[in-house]
């Protein structure tokens, strides 16, 4: 098994009215010196087999094609 | 008209559709099943609103991805007429049918209100039976209408005429780049919309602002 952690995130420039929300919160229960936050998702996926290689081409198929909306989002591949 | 609706699990305005679609046509559209891989000769496929997936991963992104839709994108290709409204919006983007992608409302609200929605382009097969400019009145309902396009497409949009609604000056609902509510594919044939004008077409519905919509197609494919 190979144990991979996906990270979406929106692309620089794309307003974040989810990040912009929380951040406005943090700031409320007085967390202060906040620069900006934005918000991602997470994808825990678990591949069968032990090829790495294979595993990580699968892996931005899955990106490229679903996982992330490549208009407005980016995304990160680590293998655990 | 033949028409045909598709109907995915979460969808919950296809039967505010296929009313419109039988009342304007005098014949009741086809349904489709996210299964189907074939579809029947139709003049119009339409996708019809609601909360496809339970709006899961991001809207419209599962029911892009089913099987029925690589069909209406293979009817797509041969021109015949697709129109997405609101959850079928988001769906003809994250197909890849129509650039850009609708975001949550900057409000970060769901909004269900009337707009005044501006005909930004009269001269398509969905709009024909507007003027050029008019302004109607339209229902929205929705959280994610937050219409988003990088500038090269943005630009492109805008210089080929393929911003079909815009609301009108001040009841942006969304936060919409340049006020868009509707754009239509580069060939003309394939809509999207954030807002129902399936529920503007008789004088119960309070108005009847969205009946020329569809008067316009019935005579198109007459």
């Amino acid at each position: 098994m190979i144990g991979a952690r996906v990270t979406v995130t929106l692309k620089n420039g794309v307003l974040d009215p989810q990040g912009k929300a929380i951040e406005h919160a943090l700031s409320g229960l007085g967390f202060d010196g906040i620069g900006s936050v934005r918000q991602g998702k997470v994808f825990d996926v678990e591949l069968e087999g032990s090829d790495k290689a294979k595993a990580e081409a699968e892996l931005k198929a899955m990106c490229e094609k679903l996982l992330a909306n490549t208009v407005i989002e980016d995304y990160a591949i680590v293998l655990i | 008209m033949k028409s045909a609706v598709v109907l995915l699990p979460g969808l919950n305005r296809d039967r505010d559709m296929i009313a419109a679609l039988t009342k304007v046509s005098g014949k009741p559209p086809i349904t489709l099943w996210e299964s189907d891989t074939t579809i029947p000769d139709v003049d119009l496929i339409v996708i019809p609103g609601g909360f496809s997936y339970g709006d899961y991963l991001r809207c419209g992104a599962i029911g892009a991805r089913m099987p029925v839709m690589r069909a209406v994108a293979e009817k797509a290709k041969r021109g015949v007429l697709v129109m997405g409204v609101c959850n079928g919006f988001q769906i003809l983007v994250e197909a890849g049918l129509l650039p850009g992608a609708l975001m949550r409302n900057a409000s970060l609200r769901f909004v269900c209100r009337k707009v005044k929605l501006e005909i930004a382009n009269a001269n398509t097969a969905f709009t024909r039976n507007y003027a050029p400019g008019q302004v109607i009145d339209c229902p929205v309902a929705h959280h994610d209408g937050n219409y988003f396009a990088g500038p090269e497409t943005l630009a492109r949009l805008e210089g080929e005429g393929q911003i079909v609604f815009r609301y009108a000056a001040g009841t942006n609902p969304n936060g919409s780049v340049n006020d868009i509510a509707g754009i239509i594919s580069a060939d003309g044939n394939v809509l999207g919309l954030m807002p129902h004008p399936e529920n503007l077409i008789e004088a119960a519905h309070g108005g009847m602002d969205g009946r020329p919509l569809f008067e316009g197609l019935v005579g198109k494919a007459a």
